[in-house]
């Protein structure tokens, strides 16, 4: 079943690389967002405990937007494909349909990772002991929260109709997400509806996940939130596998 | 009668309530090109692609090389190649990254650099596929279906939208593919393509198969008319021809003369009246009938409506 994975995994690496708009914006968006609200709202450092500091974690929505990006970027690119009948054509070969597009969550992840480590990198740099977390443990939960949002992007690109529909969409759908994840206000303090809502958003437990990290309280005080992103996982999964269009 | 390596019969697809392909039967013979025919819209994509198995048919059966294409989809991709009507690969995929990719997918696989060069690629290993010509696309689709040295080739359009040089190139690739025993299946809908090129054509439109034979039975049997069309300033040409069988009628316009008639002799005679009544002839055309007057004949419209 994995035939062809790596050696495709690798070409669409490539393939992305060589586009050099989205690598930049994909590593720098989240860098810049991370250094400007860092500056902007807290003193010097953006987690800092004292009464300037920002009133929510920086570090942690400059993650989410990591995810976002990645998976913004997916739907387009997952688009694009189908237009131009690259997934048909794909389709044709002994690569298998999870072959096909796991390629392209692998490079989405592998982009994850590397955003990660240039946020760390600009952390350093710009507000000293602010990337003070286990990172091994930081990077874990981004992914589990990009593979659960990733799969999400899946159900999205099955909707969206053309690829010049896909950025706009995905923005619409994602985008709107953040500002339900938790980050910014408390999820009690929403309406009901609004509330199961949140709590059925892949990021919302992608970023309570991320503050447990961050804060020191560990996987297992949170593991509502690894089922939960595992279960949106295979639900969209499961969805994708009936709705999502090849061609 | 050999067993066909396609056999199609009573296929029929509808996408809602369009009806695409209706109670299509064929068959396919082993290292014979077979064209499917006929206008944009008539069917022939969606004929082809249930054949190799990439749409399920709602109604009839389809065999390939003895196997089920849905069925037996893993064991009959290894084993058929096919290119697309208007693909695209990846913008920024070198060439070589393509081949490279391909050949991993399959258990055996040809010399990729010896079809990179006779496919005129070699130059091209590095390019990216977005800067490549449309003819150097194509003739990368070709290598890309050629591969793994497939049975069977699955040609969906390729030469439309190449300047007239480029599709001449790819029909020799064509012939020289059917030269080696491979079986190829293809669609057109250029008259002259499918009369250069296939050994059997069948004509779809609105989704069914109409005819079905030789370009040359084709012919035969629905416009068999030849004309002969000469310039001669004699004023009784047509009295020199009344009596000759082959000859169905004489048009005179100016000095300008049209014959039509019928059968082998048609044209020997002609020449024959012409030489025994010293007729002084300047310029002489024969104009044999095409694919395309049978299609027009056929259909009543023009296959570029």
């Amino acid at each position: 079943m994995l035939n062809g994975l790596w050696k495709l995994t690798w070409i669409e690496t490539k393939v992305f690389v060589r586009e050099p708009m989205g690598v930049i914006m994909s590593l720098a968006l989240p860098v810049i967002i991370y250094v400007f609200l860092g500056r902007t709202l807290g003193s010097d450092s953006p987690t800092a405990t004292s009464v300037e500091a920002p009133p929510f974690n920086v570090a942690i929505l400059a993650a989410l937007v990591i995810a976002i990006g990645g998976v913004s970027s997916l739907v387009t690119v997952i688009t694009i494909y189908r237009e131009g009948g690259i997934l048909k054509r794909l389709r044709a070969t002994p690569l298998s349909p999870v072959t096909i597009l796991s390629a392209h969550v692998l490079v989405k992840l592998l982009f994850t990772l590397l955003s990660l480590g240039a946020l760390v990198v600009a952390g350093r740099q710009f507000f000293p002991g602010a990337m003070d977390v286990n990172l091994v443990s930081f990077a874990a939960a981004l992914l589990l929260g990009t593979v659960s949002i990733l799969s999400l992007g899946f159900v999205i690109a099955s909707i969206v109709p053309t690829a010049r529909f896909a950025q706009p969409i995905s923005a619409a759908v994602l985008y709107p997400m953040i500002a339900l994840s938790g980050l910014f206000f408390p999820i009690e303090a929403l309406p009901s509806a609004l509330r199961i809502v949140a709590y059925t958003l892949p990021t919302t437990h992608a970023v309570s996940l991320m503050q447990g990290v961050w804060d020191g309280s560990g996987w297992a005080a949170h593991w509502v939130n690894v089922v939960a992103l595992i279960l949106v996982f295979m639900a969209c999964t499961g969805a994708s596998t009936k709705v999502f269009r090849w061609e | 009668m050999p067993t066909p390596v396609i056999s199609v019969s009573h296929l029929a697809k509808s996408y809602g309530s369009t009806v695409a392909v209706d109670d299509v039967s064929l068959e396919v013979q082993e290292g014979e090109i077979f064209g499917l025919i006929g206008p944009n819209g008539a069917g022939k994509t969606t004929t082809m692609e249930c054949v190799e198995g990439l749409r399920k048919a709602d109604r009839g059966t389809i065999s390939v090389l003895g196997l089920d294409p849905r069925r037996d989809a893993t064991a009959l991709q290894k084993r058929i190649g096919v290119q697309h009507q208007e693909a695209h690969l990846q913008k920024r995929i070198k060439v070589w990254e393509a081949i490279d990719l391909w050949s991993s997918l399959y258990p055996r696989v040809v010399d990729t650099e010896a079809l990179l060069a006779q496919l005129g690629l070699e130059a091209k290993r590095d390019a990216w596929f977005m800067t490549l010509s449309g003819g150097q696309k194509q003739r990368l689709f070709i290598a890309l279906a050629l591969i793994h040295d497939p049975e069977v080739v699955f040609l969906d359009e390729l030469t439309t939208g190449l300047d007239p040089q480029a599709r001449r190139a790819i029909w020799e690739l064509i012939i020289k593919i059917r030269d080696r025993g491979k079986t190829v299946f293809m669609t057109t809908h250029l008259m002259e393509e499918a009369e250069r090129l296939c050994d059997r054509v069948a004509i779809i439109e609105r989704g069914k198969l109409i005819e079905m034979g030789t370009p040359a039975e084709l012919v035969e049997r629905h416009c068999p008319e030849l004309r002969v069309v000469f310039s001669s300033e004699g004023n009784r040409v047509a009295e020199l021809f009344a009596d000759v069988p082959s000859v169905r009628s004489v048009c005179s316009e100016g000095s300008t003369q049209t014959l039509r008639g019928e059968g082998e002799d048609f044209v020997t005679d002609v020449i024959h009246v012409i030489a025994r009544e010293n007729i002084r002839v300047k310029g002489f055309r024969t104009e044999m009938p095409t694919l395309e007057d049978v299609f027009l004949k056929l259909t009543g419209h023009a296959i570029r409506d």
